[in-house]
């Protein structure tokens, strides 16, 4: 049980937070087992499904293939700093509205992805949409009323 | 004025859990954490078949942090369970013999996760190598050893189904046009994002709970209470949130029980997380199957027979097989007429990772097959395929040849619907080559009335708790997967009861509280415990209506559910009371009210040897349009729309009905263009979400749900299923507009770039010859 490890210090959801990790623990390992983050779902372990996809510098990023020990000192967002205080962002508003989730497994990780989307283009087509989420999968819905959450989120956003 | 209650059904409303969900609070199995928790790691077998002569765990006791393991011949290891109790043949290690490469066969305990991955490494497992049976058609060979007990006649054939109806051979004498193939279907795997997991925690009490990600708490119960040989009232089954199922979820696990013999042999909680491989592995995946048919009809298109053979691969265990082998035969007929049916099933045991349940079960392949020779027969008679459809569609209120009872049908509307919207008239052997039309269409069970087990309890009981607090506490163990069950049973009960959806809360995650339901399975859930669920919430309003008498000295069942919470009375409409002033009313001496209702369904079919298979109170029914842009120089099928008509009876909740539908076609889709589980010598090659083309976001092309409503006459507000029948007909009706685009007929799926090129290919050289 001696791993080699390492004393690290995260900013997560605006948050310092440190923690002691093995040196080859992924970000996923040390959001979900040290910080207590467990909204970041595992997926696949692989980068293969996106279920694991939170924000770094804004950017949708695969925890699972980061090392943990990569991001100290960067700005880390996973979907419990997505809604602000008492309020529900309105992407998570317009995807409940939607049925963008059924199962739910999946839907941090597209919410994380859309929203880094949403910030770097705020009116994106459908096409737009399903292009910046090619690296999520859903099983339940084909994707239709994700797409729509996304779209919805967008118009209302820009209105 | 008082208006009369406006309903919570119809229309669209969120899932009551989807805050839960867009916000990463909800609790699915590997979110679950238990103080002293133990991590378990699997050994699996090298080897498709083998006898296990020695595990050594003598390398993974040296790691600090090695627990505990467990080996086949321990107590509980080799006990029997299946979720069929005609064919229990799983256990939770090896007993006596390794059935296939990848199955399990030893596991390992440790402080954390990291080492007990060590320790599976380190455990040295030494074998005896046997032959393995891996083609179908060898397993239906006599043997010296079979792979189970009571194969049928000393062969691998797990199950034989011989049926015939009316006058088959008769049939085919008199057709003008026959249609035949043999269609060849890969097995595919369920592909839910949530990998499969447990936590067996041990309690202090002697009692154990295993917190699994089930679509079936009740027959894990069972099944688990046998392993354990403990009364099934010593273990808890809990089900967390769980991240699809499909189908996949739907059996109990070897590894569940191998879980709880650790966590009872450790005294400590003990968690499985399977990876992503693991997930391939345990499969229960839809069958790979060989589907030979022939179908007649004479020269005005109205069909006469079908003949059908199954060859269906079970892999090494049994699971719902009995099912899916009767359902590739007797399904095959609905949503038409036909006065003549020959059906041969034969489900083999082979050393592969099991086949199971999946979205469809048993009626997607035979549904393939059946559709391409319907569409074949339409080009030979100079028919339109929606046309002949039409023409030969199963009325509403009759029986069907195999004595299914049909009663709501919304099958013809579902064609006509699209028809119409996909621009089919304009489209249909008029699109330039390469781009191709086509049509698909379906039927499904809305549950399966005849119970796995044979006892009298309700397939689905209902319980509210109403007390002080003015909440509504429903307690079922109806499993919602994602599909939206315990949105449905708040809407059934506030309908009910005449009061908003945001005072009940559902409580349908603990076997300890919920009553009996047979769980997410067979697209049982929406008409059995949704029916339950009405008539527990009707059985409510009953205490509320003689408390309002009680209080006014008017006659109680007088009183009806007005919208803002109140009762008013039909004879004196100013005369109206508030739920609250009810309630408390109700609650007067008596305390919480406690009140239930249940579903059975009604005894249904005929007397013949397997006449309950395919019973259902009532099916649904599905007409689908694609269209496909074909390369022909490539062999890569775009799907650029997908037109979904489905018949659920009633939409409960719009948005969530859609929601199965799209989720239907994309599946679909996936067995349609990219999705095969690859095998070589009984090693599965391609057990990861990149070498298993799930279709993304990119691939999935818009689709348009329609749904008709044909308002069931038994099912819970007119609704019946609508998660599973949506799936079957998106393949026949890709490969029919690949027809229709390139003029070549497609009979195995995947239809991928190199198998619609071959048949391309071929059909110029056969093309060429003619011309020469």
């Amino acid at each position: 049980m001696n791993r080699p490890g390492r004393l690290l210090r995260l900013r997560v959801n605006g948050h310092i937070r440190e923690v002691y990790c093995r040196d080859a623990a992924t970000l996923l390992d040390v959001l979900r087992e040290e910080c207590g983050l467990t909204g970041t779902k595992r997926g696949c372990d692989l980068g293969t499904c996106g279920c694991c996809a939170i924000q770094v510098e804004g950017e949708p990023t695969l925890s699972c293939l980061t090392l943990a020990a990569e991001v100290e000192g960067k700005d880390l967002r996973t979907i419990e700093g997505l809604a602000e205080a008492e309020r529900f962002a309105p992407l998570q508003e317009a995807w409940a509205d939607a049925g963008a989730s059924q199962c739910g497994f999946c839907s941090p990780g597209f919410l994380m992805t859309a929203d880094a989307l949403l910030a770097r283009n705020p009116s994106p087509s459908r096409v737009e949409i399903r292009e910046a989420l090619a690296g999520n999968l859903c099983r339940c819905t084909g994707y239709v009323k994700i797409v729509d959450a996304v779209e919805k989120c967008a118009r209302e956003g820009s209105s | 004025m008082t208006l009369a209650f406006q309903g919570t059904v119809g229309g669209r409303h969120r899932l009551v859990d989807a805050m839960e969900k867009s916000t990463g609070r909800g609790m699915y199995v590997e979110d679950f954490v238990y103080p002293g928790m133990l991590h378990c790691r699997l050994v699996r077998a090298d080897h498709p078949h083998a006898d296990i002569d020695g595990v050594d765990f003598s390398k993974a006791e040296e790691l600090d942090g090695f627990v505990a393991g467990l080996a086949p011949g321990e107590p509980g290891t080799g006990a029997r369970f299946g979720v069929l109790p005609i064919s229990e043949d799983e256990s939770a290690l090896p007993s006596p013999r390794s059935l296939y490469s990848g199955g399990i066969v030893a596991a390992v305990a440790c402080e954390d996760e990291v080492t007990a991955r060590e320790a599976a490494a380190l455990v040295r497992v030494t074998y005896t190598l046997l032959d393995p049976v891996l083609r179908p058609k060898d397993a239906l060979a006599e043997t010296d050893c079979p792979l189970h007990e009571g194969t049928v006649e000393g062969t691998n054939i797990h199950k034989k189904v011989d049926q015939e109806f009316g006058d088959p051979d008769g049939a085919f004498e008199r057709a003008s046009s026959v249609a035949e193939g043999t269609f060849v279907f890969h097995g595919i795997n369920h592909g839910f994002t949530e990998p499969i997991g447990c936590v067996a925690v041990p309690e202090a009490n002697g009692r154990m709970t295993l917190v699994s990600a089930t679509q079936v708490p009740h027959y894990l119960h069972r099944s688990l209470a046998r392993v354990l040989d403990l009364p099934m009232h010593r273990v808890r089954i809990i089900k967390p949130l769980v991240g699809g199922g499909f189908g996949g979820k739907s059996d109990p696990f070897p590894h569940e029980m191998v879980a709880a013999l650790l966590a009872r042999k450790t005294g400590r909680p003990v968690k499985l997380i399977f990876d992503r491989e693991e997930v391939f592995l345990n499969n229960h995946g839809r069958h790979p199957t060989d589907y030979k048919i022939r179908i007649a009809a004479d020269e005005e298109g109205n069909l006469l027979g079908l003949d059908a053979f199954a060859l269906i691969d079970g892999g090494a265990w049994g699971s719902f097989g009995v099912v899916t082998t009767y359902y590739n035969g007797v399904l095959s007929l609905g949503p038409y007429r036909l006065p003549a049916f020959k059906y041969s099933g034969r489900r083999v045991y082979t050393n592969k990772p099991a086949s199971g349940a999946m979205r469809g079960h048993g009626s997607v392949n035979a549904r393939f097959a059946f559709e391409t020779c319907l569409d074949e027969i339409a080009e030979d008679l100079g028919r339109d395929p929606i046309d002949l459809r039409i023409q030969n569609a199963l009325p509403a209120n009759t029986t069907t040849l195999n004595h299914l009872r049909i009663t709501s049908n919304g099958f013809v509307e579902c064609l006509e619907k699209v028809r119409e919207r996909s621009g089919w008239a304009e489209k249909h052997g008029k699109l330039p080559y390469g781009r191709g039309i086509g049509v698909g269409c379906g039927f499904y069970i809305s549950g399966s009335a005849l119970p796995i087990h044979r006892t009298r309890t309700p397939q689905s009981t209902v319980h509210l708790k109403i007390d002080l607090d003015g909440g509504i506490t429903i307690h079922s163990m109806a499993a919602d997967i994602g599909q939206g069950s315990d949105t449905m049973l708040t809407q059934c009960v506030s309908e009910a009861m005449g009061v908003s959806m945001d005072r009940c809360r559902v409580k349908a995650r603990d076997t300890d509280t919920g009553p009996l339901d047979l769980g997410s399975y067979s697209s049982r859930v929406t008409f059995m415990a949704g029916n339950a669920a009405l008539r527990a919430g009707e059985a409510a309003l009953r205490k509320l209506q003689r408390a309002c008498s009680r209080l006014t000295g008017l006659s109680a069942e007088e009183f009806e559910r007005g919208e803002g919470e109140i009762y008013f009375h039909r004879s004196n409409p100013s005369v109206t009371v508030s739920f609250e002033d009810a309630l408390t009313e109700a609650l007067a001496d008596r305390g919480a009210l406690a009140v239930k209702g249940i579903y059975r369904a009604p005894k249904l079919g005929g007397s013949f040897k397997g006449s309950g298979a395919g019973l259902s109170p009532t099916y649904s029914y599905q007409a689908f349009v694609a269209e496909v842009e074909v390369d022909p120089e490539t062999g890569f099928v775009r799907a650029q729309k997908i037109w979904a008509a489905h018949d659920c009876g009633r939409a409960l909740n719009l948005t969530a009905v859609e929601g199965q539908i799209e989720g239907s076609v994309h599946m679909g889709m996936g067995q349609a263009l990219t999705e095969e589980m690859k095998y070589q010598k009984g090693q599965l090659l391609n057990g990861s979400l990149l070498e298993y083309k799930i279709p993304t976001p990119i691939e999935t092309p818009e689709i348009e749900a329609i749904v008709v409503e044909s308002i069931d006459p038994e099912g819970p507000l007119g609704a019946k299923e609508c998660g599973e029948g949506a799936l079957a007909p998106v393949i026949p009706a890709i490969a029919n507009a690949i027809h229709d685009a390139v003029g070549v007929r497609l009979r195995e799926v995947p239809m991928t770039p190199e198998r619609v090129l071959a048949a391309i290919e071929k059909a110029a050289k056969v093309q060429t010859h003619a011309d020469s």
